[in-house]
């Protein structure tokens, strides 16, 4: 479901008039389709000199049935060897210009200073007009936080600079993402690295996801990765909440929809299609969370995945905006947030591996004129994440954001459309991204697999210019 | 029956200068490059009127009417006549294959003595009858009446008298063996500076055994070639990085200088049992101790052509519980240099190693200075048939002069994606 725009570009005549005249050229995007492989072509496999992550790359790209070449180094060619990877090589120096790839993954952990970033060059400037449309590059590096000697820090902390401009670069909708790893301990990246590589990642640009170590060894089910998983989601009576029901229930979840009374028709037809329960709750009302908890424990035992997408806008400038307008949407998109996670903890209503998936938003990183009340509550939703984390560690949960940037919705098409433009092009991939691309992301961060993706704020933005 | 298996001495090679396609050797055929190599073989270790045990050999392109050629040149050598002989073919694997064929024997007893030999010419090469043109005058043959045969002469079409070239192609794929390997070198990321680097040291290594004199009792002057015509002494990397790549596209990485010219020669090795080589007063220069061939599906698998020498090595060498580092000298047969790069890169590769060959390390890199030390098919050429019994012969000489234990590989790769490899020990 491309916008207009995109779709009259990437019509024959539309290509050369953009081309001519230098118009965006947005490609439609590849969303996820259950009967394409994880990822749709080759995948380049490279690495530093001293590259540590090889094992857990290769054993995903030989799980996930990859096509994998890696240039000729033998730590590559070794970790592939041992996770029973069937590599193939490739040696830029003779390798034909036909050659191209899906994705370029690129282990970066084993730079240890800031002279050695070099290797980035080494590897991508040969390769990255290899990528092909949609394409991926994907790079692997360490906390730089974690990391204890002050050179290896620096140099794996400018490892965001680079993917940031390379995802700028890429064009043909491809991204390019940063994974780091806290060092020393043995992550599990499957579940990242699929998400990053397969068109579920589609509107994941220029991003960096933190990875620390894992609580449980649960290993999904990768058609099914949510089979057996009771998710909630707030807000799912229509827009991005109602996408995330219906990608959670496609990863084999029970959702339980959640609305507003006033939506409870909606919600009862979209938990009807999903296979699912509807819950018609107002969260912010006193008794909501007690309801919910209720709810979940009589009916399910409990609850897997709780997804607080419920949210509003009530865009006013701050010098004409009523307390009114500041207090509900306050109320909303923070306050039910923590009113209802301190319920469902103080009940114990999470199972084991559980997760705590908010929303957050651009607004929330980058403010946005007129939304004083909405930047407020937004960012508030990533202060909840940076708070609960270790707490939720503890209990062997996860909480995480993903902060959507333009997406097209019907609250974005009631925007005037020279805004509404700007808002849509101004990110690298050209167009707005879909409800589904939030959701797909969502449904990563629940995963079982994702255990070890703690504290992250992942925006699903295209990696839009704003708050960049 | 018998159940002892002896051992099996290399008494000697001989060999021909090896000539290019269309140069000396042009209007010289299979049957007389075999017949002079042959009785060069007999002068230098004394063999006339001796009956050996049997002359085993063949030629690659070889016309129908030579469908006897060994013992045809037999024939016309001094040896006894009673020297039975018989012809094999295994494409660029001939020459080897005679070997094991000789050695076997000798080793189970059934024979005390034989020669193995290989020729080939590329310039006297057999031509067909356009196959259309065949079919009409098998059909014409078998006419009973006139009539019949005018109206035979009705089908005949000028295309008839096209003829039937044989051709450097792999029948199955439609693809030149050049072209095969260009798609190896692609696969194994060899690059055209490592392939020259190889040919210029097959080159060097090759004038640096003539100047030695190495080769002074292992090549016969013929038709007034003294070495081996394709040698340049002088190549260099300067040289070669000047030729456009004949394989592999306008990008391609294979040129002329880095795979082996059409050429016309022959090659012979005497084998013996001890006792044998003892009676005749001849010491043995190294012992034949085994062999083992295998072959890759290159049709189906679009494994690498000549990549099948990297799966025979591997099962040789368990065999007998040594690693690929344990040898004294290999004698990679350089088809292309592409061709020996890709397979030294497969044994050192660890993927390759577990997924092709089912083993837990690669088997590892091989010392470059032990690769070819006399030089290779880039320098020497390669007369398909011919190839086997110059490495047989050299690498016997070789290891002989290194000292009694030392070890030698040899590894040919074949057209079909076949391979061939065998283990001397010095003598």
């Amino acid at each position: 479901m491309a916008d207009r725009y995109t779709e009259l570009i990437n019509t024959p005549i539309g290509k050369t008039i953009a081309k001519q005249i230098g118009l965006p050229a947005p490609v439609v995007l590849e969303r996820f389709d259950p009967n394409r492989p994880v990822i749709d072509g080759p995948v380049l496999f490279g690495g530093a000199p001293g590259a540590t992550l090889g094992g857990p790359v290769a054993a995903t790209l030989a799980h996930i049935g990859a096509e994998t070449y890696t240039p000729l180094q033998e730590e590559l060619r070794s970790a592939a060897a041992a996770a029973g990877l069937d590599a193939k090589i490739f040696n830029a120096e003779t390798a034909g210009a036909e050659q191209t790839f899906k994705a370029l993954v690129f282990d970066a952990s084993g730079i240890t200073d800031s002279t050695q970033l070099v290797e980035l060059h080494r590897f991508f400037s040969p390769t990255i007009r290899r990528i092909r449309s949609c394409g991926r590059v994907i790079v692997l590096g360490l906390t730089p936080e974690l990391v204890s000697h002050p050179r290896q820090r620096v140099a794996q902390r400018a490892l965001e600079g680079f993917v940031r401009s390379v995802a700028k670069e890429v064009k043909k909708g491809a991204s390019a993402n940063l994974v780091y790893l806290t060092p020393g301990v043995d992550a599990r990246l499957e579940s990242t690295l699929r998400f990053l590589l397969s068109p579920r990642s589609a509107y994941v640009s220029g991003q960096v996801i933190r990875i620390g170590s894992s609580a449980n060894a649960e290993e999904p089910d990768w058609s099914a990765p949510l089979a057996g998983k009771v998710a909630l989601v707030t807000g799912a009576a229509r827009g991005i909440g109602k996408a995330m029901a219906e990608v959670l229930a496609r990863d084999g979840a029970h959702v339980v929809v959640l609305d507003v009374p006033q939506a409870a028709e909606a919600l009862a037809t979209v938990a009807a299609d999903l296979g699912g329960s509807d819950l018609a709750v107002d969260i912010t009302s006193e008794d909501a969370p007690k309801l919910i908890a209720d709810h979940l424990l009589e009916h399910h035992g409990g609850v897997d995945v709780f997804v607080h997408n419920a949210g509003i806008t009530r865009d006013k400038t701050l010098a004409r905006m009523d307390e009114e307008r500041w207090q509900l949407v306050l109320a909303i998109n923070t306050s039910a947030i923590e009113a209802i996670n301190a319920e469902l903890v103080e009940r114990q209503a999470f199972r084991a591996n559980g997760r705590i998936v908010c929303v957050s938003s651009i607004a929330g990183i980058a403010g946005n004129f007129g939304q004083t009340n909405y930047g407020t509550s937004k960012a508030a939703v990533i202060g909840i994440v940076n708070a609960y984390a270790e707490e939720a560690a503890g209990l062997g949960i996860t909480i995480n954001a993903v902060a959507p940037g333009f997406i097209e919705t019907q609250m974005t098409a009631a925007i005037p459309i020279t805004i509404r433009e700007a808002g849509r092009r101004m990110n690298s991939m050209s167009q707005g991204g879909l409800p589904v691309d939030v959701a797909e992301t969502v449904a990563w961060l629940a995963s079982p697999g994702s255990d070890g993706v703690n504290n992250n704020i992942v925006r699903v933005c295209g990696q839009s210019l704003l708050g960049a | 029956m018998n159940s002892s298996v002896r051992r099996v001495a290399i008494l000697g090679g001989m060999r021909i200068p090896f000539a290019r396609q269309d140069g000396p050797y042009a209007k010289a055929s299979n049957q007389d490059m075999l017949t002079t190599t042959l009785d060069a073989l007999v002068s230098r270790y004394g063999l006339e009127g001796e009956a050996l045990g049997e002359v085993v050999g063949g030629a690659v392109l070889k016309h129908s009417r030579d469908f006897n050629l060994v013992r045809e040149s037999v024939l016309g050598t001094k040896l006894s006549p009673a020297t039975s002989a018989m012809d094999v073919q295994q494409a660029c694997g001939t020459g080897l294959e005679a070997a094991i064929v000789v050695a076997n024997k000798i080793a189970l007893g059934q024979i005390d003595s034989g020669i193995a030999c290989g020729v080939d010419t590329t310039s006297d090469a057999p031509i067909g009858v356009n196959e259309d043109l065949r079919a009409l005058l098998l059909d014409a043959n078998r006419a009973k009446t006139n009539q019949q045969r005018v109206a035979l002469l009705t089908r005949l079409r000028p295309h008839m008298l096209l003829p039937e070239i044989p051709r450097n192609v792999e029948p199955r794929t439609g693809l030149s063996m050049g072209d095969h390997t260009a798609i190896t070198a692609r696969e194994w990321g060899i690059t055209r500076q490592a392939q020259d680097e190889l040919a210029v040291d097959s080159h060097h290594h090759l004038a640096a055994a003539y100047e030695r004199g190495f080769q002074d009792d292992l090549v016969t002057p013929y038709l007034g070639l003294e070495r081996d015509q394709n040698l340049r002494p002088d190549s260099s990397l300067e040289k070669l990085a000047r030729l456009k790549p004949a394989f592999g596209g306008p990008e391609g990485t294979m040129t002329a200088g880095n795979s082996t010219p059409l050429s016309d020669g022959a090659s012979a090795v005497l084998m013996a049992s001890e006792e044998w080589a003892a009676a005749h007063g001849l010491e043995p220069l190294a012992f034949f101790v085994d062999a083992q061939t295998a072959a890759v599906d290159h049709v189906h698998a679009r494994e690498g052509l000549l990549l099948a020498p990297a799966y025979a090595v591997p099962k040789l060498i368990d065999r007998h519980g040594l690693a690929l580092g344990d040898f004294d000298q290999y004698e990679i047969h350089e088809a292309f240099a592409a061709q020996v790069l890709a397979t030294l890169r497969a044994w050192e590769d660890p993927v390759f190693c577990k997924e092709r060959l089912g083993r837990d390390a690669p088997l590892g890199a091989i010392e470059r200075a032990k690769l070819n030390p006399n030089g290779g098919s880039l320098g020497a050429g390669h007369p398909f048939g011919a190839t086997g019994g110059r490495l047989i012969g050299a690498l016997a000489k070789s290891l002989h002069e290194k000292g009694a234990g030392t070890r030698g590989l040899i590894s040919v790769c074949a057209a079909g994606g076949e391979g061939v490899t065998a283990i001397l020990e010095g003598a």
